[in-house]
């Protein structure tokens, strides 16, 4: 397989890596929804990212890369407790995909062949401890989007049909692409992502001439391109890996949370998640920048990925809603110079 | 545009095309079915695509168990998918395929498994290729208007030899920076489109037997991935030229990098080989410019609807048998298939065991949904405090077209004529843009624009949709159908098009936006079987609760 675009390599569109980044350290931020512009290189991010993630122990045959043996499924019936390296799992969902293929189903080669039954387990299995990735998220069919609504939130998925009851951990952090203009994405899925940020086609000529060279190389040559962004993105890497170290250790000043709270009462968001979102991603942005303690700042910096898709629904609104939430953070928290101490 | 220069694009397309199909990102023919048409696709015979076509069922294209073959062999056999199986596909009536078919097409050649032909046969402004295959296709051909005796033949590339050669083909660093500045001057924002250009003049030196890109491969490239793409289709005038900055200042800032000849051709240059290989009928679309765009996109947000009647074919879900819903009977048997040596071990002997979990329902998708159709006076009389009045209005019911996943349209009329400044389309973010700038003033021509709604509500209930009519108005109609200031006439016009409006879409609402009350206006919301409103002033909320049960309806 040629490898893929490296992520450092890929020009501008900040806002898209980081909420990437930060969600790779602490995946209870939930999932990214990245809308926006065709061709700004969505769906070349997320292919990036999953070569750019630090690798996960799991057991060899594990169907759901359980950690421990313990974890297993009993219906997996693992024998060996071989611990493996492998690279984090990134699964794309394609459009056309059908339940069975989704959820799992009958393994109907062992039913055919030896007349037993048998659970294949099907992409929700395969992305636990991993991402799950949707292009064109907003065209999705109604009924998988039930169904990943009703795993995402329970982190397990249940088949119980063709006489199966299986149960196992789905836990995964979704992401998912699109283009606001062919469709809107149904509010309950919207608010199941954790973060959300818009892309556009960069304006600078420079900007764009730099990506094109990018590609080009990459084009020509993808190993010897993708070797000269190796160190970067190892260093990427390790950063992301220290930043997963230092999040437990992340403190949290009894001011931030009244932050957290008079932020989103002042935006008006339904709910606590936007609140519990905000603090969890400032705590990860702190944790990235090696602070000791999430400061005003990083409510700044994360304030519009965390919200802007929470907002009271206003149809009228202009497109965006990302401004309305900067303009909200600077007139809750005071214009970034004044707070920064 | 000579037919020898349109034939000897072609040549250049056909030929790069077949020298590397997944890089050049696919090849979209706009031709009519006709000598032309089939004269080139016959030249691509031998790259051995298959043929696909928008009303496949999902199972053709990702592949299923073969029934005969598994229960015959008694091991799962599977078929596979025209998606996964081929490695060119050649996209029939490409313009009819649905936003979801073009995704995953679109999912297959991003990730440089799937080269596609996409023959384009749209007539019409109303029929576009979805915008997701659009933008991955590479070249664009038009062999619409081509003479039979233009048509010459086409020697397909050695492609081991040339393929080699293409993949050592360098682009001068100026040539990047010429494209991009071609790409911006012609109002494409994608950056997929300038890399694809960029792949086509190395390919076109290859074809050619270079190692070296040169002048000429990149204008050819240009007139072959940007032309279609382009919006600004004004002369080149630096006033007009949006983004980028023209091109003095650009030497100015960096006069280490001149665009020289050996860098390749200067943007200008590019820009005008682009425009220089627009068809003309292509130009006055394209001068209709972004509308033209964002219209293809409204047309893939069709709300799909699940149907057990018509339709595309769905995969079949597992339900009960009833009235209204059809048994797939392949999928039934697919489904108690791996059943059956169990339930023949636990059961009474039969040849077939079938229970009620294994059923199989089919399912269509059908392209059908509520429209509603907003029609707005903008005219002067509606003094603009009143506009935003009723823009106030159209926004709250907006809001439960959304809740309800309706789709909206949006007509306004004013002086003498009525525009439609939003085809159906169920984005909100284009809505309130189109709304946020309607402008006000002139005459109210209310005739004509009931008229413009009732051909749109024709159309679109041909096109499954069922349409509603919303119109917003002060009622005072002042310009008849002709375009002229006659009052009584206006009446009479407006009266017998709401006659119209009844046959077609009964049971709208009609707002009066009116300082008082017009009674004129409530006789004609009768005409149309319309429910009659006056707006309260400065009262939009009650509106919204008013419009709640006709919308619930």
């Amino acid at each position: 397989m040629t490898r893929p675009f490296p992520f450092s390599a890929i020009v501008g569109q900040q806002a898209m890596k980081r909420a990437m980044i930060l969600t790779a350290i602490d995946a209870k931020i939930g999932g990214v929804l990245v809308f926006g512009d065709r061709g700004t290189g969505k769906s070349t991010a997320v292919r990036a990212l999953a070569a750019l993630l630090p690798p996960i122990r799991q057991v060899a045959d594990c169907p759901v890369n359980s950690a421990r043996k313990s974890e297993c499924p009993d219906w997996a019936q693992i024998g060996s407790t071989r611990i493996v390296q492998r690279p984090t799992p990134v699964v794309d969902l394609p459009l056309g995909a059908t339940e069975d293929r989704v959820t799992g189903a009958l393994d109907i080669e062992r039913a055919l062949t030896r007349g037993e039954k048998a659970f294949q387990p099907g992409l929700l299995a395969r992305a636990n401890r991993g991402y799950l990735y949707i292009d064109e998220v907003n065209l999705l069919e109604d009924h998988i989007v039930d169904l990943l609504l009703d795993v995402a939130q329970s982190g397990e998925n249940v088949v119980e049909r063709e006489g199966l009851s299986i149960r196992h951990p789905a836990r995964f952090v979704l992401v998912g692409s699109g283009n606001p203009e062919e469709g809107e994405l149904r509010p309950q899925l919207l608010d199941r992502f954790g973060l959300a940020v818009d892309v556009t086609s960069p304006r600078d000529v420079e900007t764009r001439v730099e990506v094109m060279r990018r590609r080009d190389a990459y084009d020509r040559d993808p190993k010897a391109f993708a070797a000269e962004w190796d160190a970067a993105d190892a260093d990427l890497r390790a950063a992301i890996v220290a930043a997963r170290a230092a999040l437990p250790k992340v403190e949290t000043p009894e001011g931030v949370l009244h932050d957290c709270a008079a932020l989103c009462i002042a935006l008006g968001s339904d709910g606590l998640r936007g609140e519990l979102t905000l603090l969890r991603t400032a705590r990860a942005q702190a944790a990235f920048e090696g602070a000791a303690e999430v400061g005003r700042d990083h409510l700044r910096r994360v304030a519009a990925m965390a919200l802007q898709h929470r907002l009271r629904r206003d149809p009228m609104d202009e497109a965006g809603s990302a401004v309305r939430v900067d303009r909200i953070v600077s007139e809750t928290l005071g214009p970034l110079r004044a707070a920064a101490e | 545009m000579s037919d020898a220069a349109q034939w000897g694009r072609a040549r250049d397309a056909l030929r790069l095309f077949a020298l590397d199909p997944k890089a050049m990102g696919g090849l979209w023919i706009r031709a009519r079915p006709g000598p032309a048409r089939d004269h080139a696709l016959r030249i691509l015979e031998p790259l051995g695509a298959r043929r696909l076509s928008p009303s496949m069922s999902d199972e053709a294209l990702d592949g299923g168990l073969d029934l005969a073959a598994t229960l015959a062999t008694g091991r799962p056999v599977r078929r596979s998918g025209l998606i996964d199986a081929a490695d060119i596909v050649c996209l029939t009536m490409a313009e009819r395929a649905a936003p979801a078919l073009a995704a995953r097409l679109g999912q297959a050649m991003d990730a440089g498994e799937l080269g596609v032909i996409a023959l384009d046969e749209s007539a019409g402004d109303d029929e576009h290729l979805p915008a997701a295959l659009g933008e991955r296709l590479g070249l664009f051909l038009n062999l619409d208007d081509l003479p039979r005796g233009a048509l010459g033949a086409v020697p397909l590339p050695d492609r081991t030899r040339a393929r080699s050669l293409y993949c050592r083909v360098t682009l001068p660093d100026g040539a990047f920076r010429n494209i991009v500045a071609a790409a911006v001057a012609l109002g494409i924002d994608s950056l997929r489109a300038p890399m694809l250009t960029g792949r086509a003049a190395r390919g076109l030196a290859a074809l050619d037997g270079r190692l070296h890109v040169e002048e000429s491969d990149l204008i050819r490239a240009v007139e072959l991935t940007l032309a279609h793409r382009g919006v600004m289709t004004d002369a080149p005038s630096d006033e007009t030229a949006p983004p980028p900055p023209p091109p003095d200042d650009r030497s100015d800032e960096r006069p280490d990098t001149p665009p020289e000849a050996s860098e390749g051709p200067p943007p200008e240059l590019l820009v005008e080989a682009a425009r220089a290989s627009l068809p003309p009928d292509l130009l006055s679309a394209l001068v209709a410019g972004r509308v033209a765009r964002t219209q293809r996109a409204a047309q893939g947000s069709g709300a799909a609807i699940r149907s057990n009647r018509r339709g595309r074919p769905l995969p079949a879900r597992p339900g009960q048998i009833s009235d209204a819903a059809r048994l797939d009977v392949a999928a039934t048997l697919r489904a108690a298939a791996p059943w059956q040596k169990l339930r023949r071990e636990s059961g009474p002997a039969r040849l077939l065991h079938l229970r009620s979990e294994d059923f199989r329902i089919r399912r269509f998708e059908q392209k059908s949904d509520r429209l509603l159709i907003f029609a707005v006076d903008a005219s002067g009389s509606q003094a603009m405090a009143r506009l935003a009045e009723a823009k106030g209005a159209i926004e709250l019911l907006l809001s439960q077209a959304y809740a309800r996943r309706d789709h909206v349209a949006l007509i306004a009329f004013r002086g003498a004529g009525a525009e439609l400044l939003l085809p159906p389309t169920r984005s909100l973010v284009q809505t309130r843009k189109r709304l946020a700038a309607l402008p006000g003033g002139g005459g109210t021509p209310l005739a004509t624009g009931l008229l413009a709604a009732v051909d749109l509500a024709r159309h679109a209930g041909g096109r499954g949709f069922t349409p509603s009519l919303a119109l917003l108005t002060d009622g005072r109609a002042n310009i008849d159908l002709e375009g002229h200031a006659d009052r009584m006439q206006a009446g009479d016009d407006a009266r017998r098009i709401a006659a119209e409006v009844q046959a077609i879409c009964p049971g709208g609402l009609v707002v009066d936006t009116g300082r008082r009350a017009t009674p004129d206006l409530a006789a004609l919301a009768g005409i149309m079987s319309a429910r009659y409103l006056a707006l309260p002033r400065a009262d939009a909320s009650r509106l919204g609760q008013a419009v709640a049960p006709i919308m619930a309806s």
